[in-house]
């Protein structure tokens, strides 16, 4: 007779105890553990840990205009090298060509074999990037982008960052447990395209400019001067701290349009101290290619002023004094410390290929997610609380068996997700709490069949037996039901929902498991050392 | 034996078109709140309307009208206020925000810190979906109900004969419905985790409708002598006790929930709270008597 129940009753102690080893490294009840059983545990959700989640997409567009754009203006170079008489200038999504004759046309097959014809009309012939190439274009700026913002994660110190791909140009990264959060989508999301272009103060317009204004007053400023900047010119703004007063003003430049030199060429940034004024600045090393033209930049524009921009703010724009060699320079601004820390990691990983646009943003903060654990661990002992005292009030020593098979299932439930390394968020939380409440229900339908089995006058035995094997089908129905919600929940959900899907289907195998050979094996054991002649229930 | 219930005997079915008038009712104002979520008219959270939320919790007690003051004189437009005074929060939402997300929940802080001083403004959660998003995840929650409701009905058609499975079918909508139309008319937001909740009652209230099918489907191999609408009221009235009491159980942990669960969850353990009272009434007061008015010329009593 004993052996039958032994093989259940180790089943279940073996359970509990691998329950127990698995959570143990989500707790700081002991201090070593050995190693194999450190990558288990639970890990809590972006909710409750804090954190940032941040969906961006990348304007891949815009990447295939500008290559566009850099064709059209290689080909005019490359005509003008030649010594061809041709022109060459982007129109919407073509490159127009002009004029139409063999020599441009063999020109630009050999040069940009990835350009197909488009059409010829009027002495003019549009090409166009082809398909292969356009999305091979796109594919790279995605996944240059993901290169770029690991980087700059990794650079910035985050934990366990998740960054990926979705669906062709989106990019989703999780940052859970970042504080400063407001820093860290800066830093992600900035492009970071660094220039160096001339200011214009030879304009006549130049003198009439204001040399700052208050912040917010860009846009107007803007509107009053159009249709008086050059062509070639554009205005643009540095943003200054007074060391003072602390008041922020903007500074209005006129910067020629065309780039010199850009950040592709960095190949260090660091951030130093100025010894006179205790601030920080960004020194920035060139390669060999742009220190040869770092140089001649300078050499050419001796007394002319030099705008260093990233993102199309103005940092500082120095006079040129003298040919500068070696390609090393600083950037200076009015920045602190960690506005300083973060330009050099987003100069050192390099520019994104093209814009991010944020599609989405969800940020917790530290406390709010300490607030729900605390919350959901408060809710989830007073649940049990009133469950187990009504258990045992309604079912007296049934009850307490059922309220056994209560602890075993939130423990298996526990020890399960510490096994899968599962999620925990606040609403897998109210899933947990929630399968305190379903926990008992299979017991209920069992104890209700006793029930009336026993009004029919079996034997206590007898009545058990029958009370497992009539409540087995309904009870089995009910978590399939259940399982069905939560295999769509995962499917379909988010973050948080998916944390509250795997608890729930988790939560109907325990269940199963706990109801039908938890309680059914106290229940064979109380009856098999003797007689039992009255059933509590 | 404690028994909440002992050997009723009341009449379920007699009181049927009582109650299949407040379920119309029920029913009616869910489709509304359906119709309304589809058309984008009701309270829609901001992840399915796309905005911005901003959670602020202050270290001192600040007047809601002040802050109200301040957003509008920084420039902020078109938010709605509520605060969760227990705790000096304030959370600020702004619906359909233009596409330069991202813009807004700086704007919104970084007016706050300047009347309340930095240090006693901390954000709590800032929640910014763009449009495309919102729309995204509207279409991923209807889908995910649909896919759910027929994976339920597939399988209750599976495990029961026709007439279960069209009234347990009903039951689970009219649940579903009910709790939407309830959350649609006292003007709470319809979000995720609504949805969530919605699902889980869908599940948790077929539960219930088992149970009583199963006592239905076993006196109607067992008892030949009585009519239809007795066995079905006799089944019920047996298993009355077991359906109350599976149901409070749950009650207990969502009500457990809903007092002390904090605020991020409260809506969802209202809506469970609600799921699981009007999922008991369905089973006894819809998913039966449609049953029984399906069941009641030919072949039922045969099985």
């Amino acid at each position: 007779m004993k052996k039958k129940f032994l093989w259940r009753i180790s089943l279940i102690a073996t359970a509990t105890i691998l329950s127990v080893l698995f959570f143990l490294p989500s707790t700081s009840l002991v201090s070593s553990l050995p190693e194999w059983l450190m990558k288990y545990g639970i890990t809590l959700g972006l909710d409750l840990q804090g954190g940032v989640h941040l969906v961006y997409e990348v304007d891949i567009d815009k990447t295939v205009d500008v290559t566009a754009e850099r064709i059209a203006s290689s080909l005019a170079n490359t005509f003008k090298e030649k010594k061809i008489e041709a022109k060459s200038e982007k129109q919407g999504l073509d490159i127009v060509i002009s004029p139409d004759n063999d020599q441009v046309k063999k020109t630009v097959q050999e040069q940009f074999p990835n350009l197909s014809l488009d059409k010829q009309s009027e002495g003019k012939v549009f090409y166009r990037l082809n398909s292969a190439e356009v999305n091979r274009i796109k594919n790279f700026a995605v996944d240059q982008a993901l290169e770029t913002i690991r980087n700059r994660v990794d650079q910035f110190g985050v934990a366990e960052p998740t960054i990926h791909r979705q669906a062709t140009n989106e990019i989703v990264i999780q940052l859970p447990g970042v504080k400063d959060t407001k820093r860290a989508i800066e830093l992600v999301g900035k492009t970071a395209l660094l220039q160096f272009k001339l200011l214009d103060d030879e304009a006549p317009i130049a003198a009439q400019l204001p040399g700052t204004i208050p912040p917010g007053g860009e846009e107007n400023l803007l509107k009053q001067f159009a249709g008086q900047v050059p062509e070639d010119d554009e205005i643009l703004f540095g943003r200054m701290r007074n060391q003072e007063t602390q008041i922020e003003s903007k500074t209005v430049y006129l910067v020629k349009k065309q780039t010199l030199i850009t950040g592709d060429f960095l190949t260090e940034a660091r951030v130093n101290i100025d010894q006179r004024y205790n601030e920080p600045y960004v020194s920035i090393s060139f390669d060999s290619t742009g220190a040869k033209l770092f140089e001649q930049v300078t050499a050419n524009n001796v007394k002319k002023r030099l705008a260093i921009i990233l993102d199309n703010n103005v940092y500082s724009a120095p006079a040129i004094q003298e040919r500068i060699e070696g390609g090393n320079a600083q950037i200076t601004g009015s920045f602190g410390m960690e506005e300083a820390k973060d330009l050099a990691i987003v100069l050192r990983s390099g520019s994104l290929p093209a814009p991010l646009k944020m599609l989405q943003n969800v940020t917790v903060g530290p406390s709010l997610g300490k607030d729900s654990i605390d919350a959901g661990i408060k809710a989830g002992l007073i649940g049990a609380i009133l469950v187990i005292v009504f258990m045992i009030m309604y079912y007296k020593l049934s009850g307490v068996i059922a309220d056994f098979a209560l602890v075993l299932n939130i423990v298996f439930l526990i020890g399960a997700l510490s096994a899968f390394r599962a999620t925990l968020t606040m609403p897998g939380i109210a899933g947990i709490i929630l399968a305190i409440g379903m926990a008992v229900d299979s017991n209920v339908l069992m104890f209700e069949r006793m029930r009336d089995e026993l009004r029919l006058g079996k034997t206590p035995r007898a009545a058990i037996d029958s009370g497992y094997d009539k409540a087995f089908w309904t009870i089995f129905d009910s978590h399939v039901t259940t399982l069905i919600t939560a295999v769509v929940l995962y499917e379909f959900g988010t973050g948080p929902i998916k944390g509250f899907a795997v608890t729930l289907g988790v939560g109907v195998f325990i269940n199963l498991f706990t109801a039908l050979i938890g309680t059914k094996t106290v229940f064979d054991l109380i009856t098999s050392r003797r007689e039992v002649k009255k059933l509590s229930i | 034996m404690i028994e909440l219930i002992k050997n009723t005997k009341i009449d379920f079915m007699g009181k049927r078109f009582i109650a299949l008038a407040v379920s119309a009712i029920l029913t009616i104002i869910g489709l509304i709140a359906a119709v309304q979520v589809a058309r984008g008219t009701a309270n829609l959270g901001i992840d399915f309307a796309g905005g911005t939320a901003v959670q602020i919790k202050f270290n001192t007690s600040v007047m809601l009208h002040d802050v109200r003051k301040a957003l509008e004189d920084g420039g902020i437009k078109d938010f709605d206020l509520q605060d969760l005074p227990t705790e000096n929060k304030v959370l600020i939402r702004i619906k359909k925000s233009g596409s330069n997300i991202g813009e807004l929940s700086k704007g919104i802080v970084s007016v706050l810190s300047q009347k309340y001083s930095q240090g006693n403004v901390v954000v709590d959660s800032t929640t910014e979906i763009g449009p495309k998003v919102g729309s995204k995840l509207r279409k991923d929650a209807l889908v995910a109900v649909l896919v759910a409701t027929l994976g339920i009905l597939i399988y209750v058609a599976f495990r029961f004969q026709f007439k279960f499975g069209v009234g347990a079918t009903i039951a689970t909508f009219h649940d579903v419905l009910a709790v939407l139309g309830i959350f649609f008319l006292i003007g709470k937001e319809i979000n995720l985790l609504l949805v969530t909740a919605l699902l889980t009652i869908a599940g948790y209230s077929l539960t219930d409708t088992v149970v009583v099918f199963d006592r239905i489907r076993e006196n109607l191999r067992t008892k030949f002598k009585k009519s239809t609408s007795e066995i079905v009221n006799q089944s019920i009235n047996e298993v009355l006790s077991r359906t109350i009491v599976t149901s409070f159980t749950v009650f207990l942990s969502s009500l457990a929930l809903f007092i002390f669960g904090g605020e991020v969850i409260h809506d969802f353990a209202l809506a469970m709270i609600l799921g699981i009272i009007v999922g008991t009434y369905s089973s006894i007061f819809v998913a039966s008597p449609i049953v029984l008015m399906l069941g009641k010329d030919k072949g039922f009593n045969k099985k």
